[in-house]
This record gives structure tokens, C-alpha cells and sequence, in this order.
């Protein structure tokens, strides 16, 4: 029972870790209530869901397993009345410090496979555990990394940094404008590391939720430099779903055989960040 | 032509006084009234900024100084948000000579002693006024002035605020 569980759940994390790199997919998207807050304490509402237009709960919730919360101080808050509903999981995160806090559903992991007497065999988990999860005997073993990150940025008071030191793991934003300092005509700068190192010529989607009220879903995309940065000037005031995503070799061929989850692993990593423009 | 008959001028009040007790730099904002059923005064920061719109000092901040049942009055300081994100997020409140309650339709003055202004160069500056009402709108009036000689500035307000006067007197 146990083991049908875990299948389960592996099959839907290695799901949902590829899903996004194809071009179908749906996108998930984490929405804030505030983001700028003033006072001596201050509560935001998180809603999660997964869905073709962003912040349009119309397809189906997010899971809240994996949410954590990063106060100013470096300590982690826990979220408060958390539900997971149709078509949206929401919570609740209480600042009772001033800074800037980071909301984050993050991942990562790496995926094997390999040939043990002829039959195949796949696992995922942490890259510390990969030596011992490989069976003794195993031929045509591959192994691959995975990392995903889906975040989002909330300030009590005056914005701070102390949160945006990168772990190394995975796409990660540092900014070079604070993400909760963002008004609509002036431009914002942000780099984008993968693993530590910066991110270049990555195509960097920006879409501004509310598009069911307008016919032009007005998406941009841009591309970051050799040192991983790159620069959006808000045309709105808004709230953005900032994605990226990378995968070893490229893009997987639309179509291409053998690209589909019976295949060996491939090492890749997304991003996406969840900004709020005021006008 | 809203409804305060006995406002003297700026020029006129300042005339009048003494020199001793004359202002340095003063600041009129008209507050309108606003026929609505749920009317609420609005939060109003007045500050000086450069011309490059990067704030100098915050002349003003009119806000709820209590708590009530829907919260402390400084949860929403942050819709006044252009004052908030430029200078106001970094300021400790209260404020003495600064912060205060939130004020009436009419007529307001603000009076700011040339002492108070005394590291500030001279050169061309903008007095800028943020008004943000609950259920209402948010409108931000400049008003461009030089500190360093005596001129006055006007500019009015469409929604949320009416005319602002700026007069230096020296």
C-alpha cells in the first residue's frame, strides 16, 4: 500500500517536473493578496493553483506539501490555514517582522534509471541518496538532476536582501531591482542563476494575469545576457507570472521519439516568479 | 469655487505677519468635499522631491493614529503609494512635526520654519501631495518651487485633491 503511494506520488512529482517544458502545458502560479504591506504586523492570503491563464483558478489545485516560508531573519514561518480546494489551495502567512519575505514551492532531486537483468529501473530523490538507490549490477545507468522553483515575494516596511542569498540548486532569481519595488513605465533588472552560475540566453516569459477581460494576452518574452540578466519596463500595473525553463541540450523536439517519460532522464530546471506591479 | 469663504491667501497671511513668525516655505492643499455616502477623509503625505522625483524630506503624513477593530491605522499607510514606496516605508511614525491625524475637507496648511529646511541646497524642487481615501481614489498633485528666494506655485487636483499652493518667502 505504502509502495502504491509512493509510485504515485513519484509519478505525479516527475510529472509535473516535466510537464512545464512542453508546449501544452499548464502553468502554475501562486498569487499573493498584498505585497506591500505597512503596520507592525500584516497578513497575506496565498492562493495556488495550476491552470492555462495564470492566476485563473480553472483547472486544478496546487499542492501545499512542498510551501515554505522564509521570514527576513532567515527563519522559516509557518503557513496558517492552509486548504487544498477544487481548483485552488490557499493559506495564509502571518509577517510579524518588517523586511522581505520569500513564498516559495520549490523541489529538487535527481532522476535514475538503469538495466538490472534485464529489466529496467527508475527512482528519484535526493542527489544524496543516488549512490545507494542504484542497485549493485545495474548496467546503462543515467542519472539527472531536476530542480523547480515557483515564488513569489512579500514586504512588511522597508525591502531587504537578506532572503535572495542562492542556494546553488536549481534557477534562482537575485535581484538587481527589489521584486517588491516594482511600478508600471520604469524598468526592473533581475539575474537568473542556475546552479550558482549565471543563466544566459534563456527565454524569459512575462505575462500579466486578468486575461480573461481583454482579447491580447499581451506576453513578452525576453532574453537574458551572458551574465544572466535580464530587463522588463511594466507596460501594466499588475500582478506577472515570470517563467523560465531549462533543459540539458535544449528544448525536447516537438514530437521527437523516445522524449517521453519511458526515456532516460534529462537533467532540467524551471523557474518562475510571481510578481505584483503598482501603478 | 468650493465652499470656504474666509480663507485668506497664502500671500496674504504671510503679509500680514510679523517676520519673525513668518514661514519659511508653505504649503496649502485644498482637501475637496466629496459627496459620497461612505465618505472617509483621506491619508495625505506632502513631501519635497527633487526634480528627478527622488524624495528630499517628508514635510507631512495624515493618517488614522488609532487602532480600531479593522486594524491600526498604519496598515494602510502603504496606499499612499508613491510616498510610501519613495520615502515613507523607511520613516519611523509617529513623526513629531510630521505625522498627524487625518484632516477635514478644506482648506489645510502646512508651515515649515526655514530652520527645519536648513541643509537643503538651493535649486528647483517639486512639493509633491499623495491623497488616498478608503473607497475612493488616489491622486498625486506636484507643485514645482525654488528654495532660495521667494516664489509661489500653484497646481490643482482633479479628484481626490484640490488646489495646492506653494509660497517660499525667502
Amino acid at each position: 500500500m505504502t509502495r502504491i503511494k509512493t509510485s504515485a506520488a513519484l509519478i505525479a512529482l516527475v510529472a509535473a517536473l516535466a510537464a512545464p517544458l512542453s508546449a501544452q502545458a499548464h502553468r502554475q502560479w501562486i498569487l499573493p493578496s498584498s505585497t506591500v504591506l505597512s503596520g507592525a504586523d500584516a497578513w497575506v492570503g496565498v492562493d495556488g493553483g495550476i491552470s492555462n491563464g495564470v492566476f485563473i483558478a480553472d483547472h486544478a489545485a496546487m499542492r501545499l506539501d512542498n510551501i515554505s516560508v522564509t521570514a527576513p531573519d532567515g527563519s522559516t514561518v509557518a503557513t496558517e490555514n492552509p486548504m487544498q480546494a477544487k481548483y485552488r489551495s490557499t493559506f495564509d502567512v502571518h509577517l510579524t517582522q518588517p523586511g522581505t519575505y520569500r513564498i516559495a514551492n520549490a523541489s529538487s532531486g535527481v532522476n535514475a534509471t538503469w538495466v538490472l537483468n534485464g529489466e529496467p529501473g527508475r527512482w528519484r530523490g535526493p542527489a544524496s541518496g543516488l549512490a545507494a538507490a542504484i542497485p549493485a549490477g545495474a548496467t546503462d545507468v543515467v542519472s539527472a538532476a531536476s530542480a523547480s522553483r515557483l515564488e513569489t515575494f512579500v514586504t512588511l516596511g522597508e525591502p531587504t536582501t537578506t532572503i535572495f542569498t542562492p542556494t546553488g540548486v536549481g534557477i534562482e532569481l537575485v535581484p538587481v531591482t527589489h521584486p517588491n519595488d516594482l511600478v508600471v513605465g520604469e524598468a526592473a533588472t533581475f539575474q537568473l542563476l542556475r546552479d550558482g552560475q549565471p543563466l544566459a540566453e534563456a527565454d524569459v516569459t512575462v505575462a500579466r494575469g486578468g486575461t480573461r477581460y481583454r482579447n491580447n494576452p499581451e506576453e513578452m518574452t525576453v532574453k537574458t545576457g551572458a551574465d544572466g540578466r535580464f530587463s522588463v519596463t511594466w507596460p501594466e500595473a499588475g500582478m506577472y507570472w515570470v517563467n523560465t525553463a531549462w533543459r540539458a541540450g535544449g528544448p525536447r523536439p516537438e514530437g521527437a521519439p523516445g522524449g517521453g517519460r519511458g526515456g532516460p532522464p534529462v537533467a532540467s530546471a524551471q523557474y518562475t516568479a510571481v510578481l505584483e506591479v503598482l501603478p | 469655487m468650493r465652499s470656504l469663504p474666509l480663507i485668506l491667501t497664502t500671500a496674504a497671511v504671510l503679509g500680514a505677519a510679523a517676520p519673525a513668525l513668518a514661514a519659511d516655505l508653505t504649503v496649502t492643499v485644498e482637501l475637496p468635499r466629496i459627496p459620497v455616502a461612505s465618505y472617509h477623509r483621506p491619508y495625505v503625505a506632502v513631501w519635497i522631491e527633487r526634480p528627478d522625483q527622488t524624495a528630499v524630506r517628508t514635510l507631512a503624513v495624515w493618517y488614522q493614529q488609532t487602532r480600531n477593530n479593522e486594524g491600526d491605522g498604519k496598515d494602510w499607510l502603504k496606499d499612499i503609494r508613491t510616498w510610501w514606496r519613495k520615502g515613507g516605508r523607511a520613516m519611523t511614525l509617529p513623526a513629531d512635526g510630521v505625522s498627524g491625524a487625518t484632516r477635514a475637507p478644506g482648506r489645510q496648511t502646512i508651515t515649515v520654519p526655514g530652520a527645519r529646511l536648513a541643509n537643503l541646497p538651493a535649486g528647483q524642487y517639486n512639493i509633491v501631495v499623495e491623497a488616498a481615501r478608503e473607497l475612493g481614489g488616489r491622486e498625486v498633485v506636484r507643485v514645482p518651487f525654488r528654495w532660495g528666494g521667494a516664489n509661489t506655485g500653484r497646481v490643482s487636483g482633479t479628484t481626490e485633491l484640490g488646489a495646492v499652493s506653494v509660497a517660499v518667502t525667502r
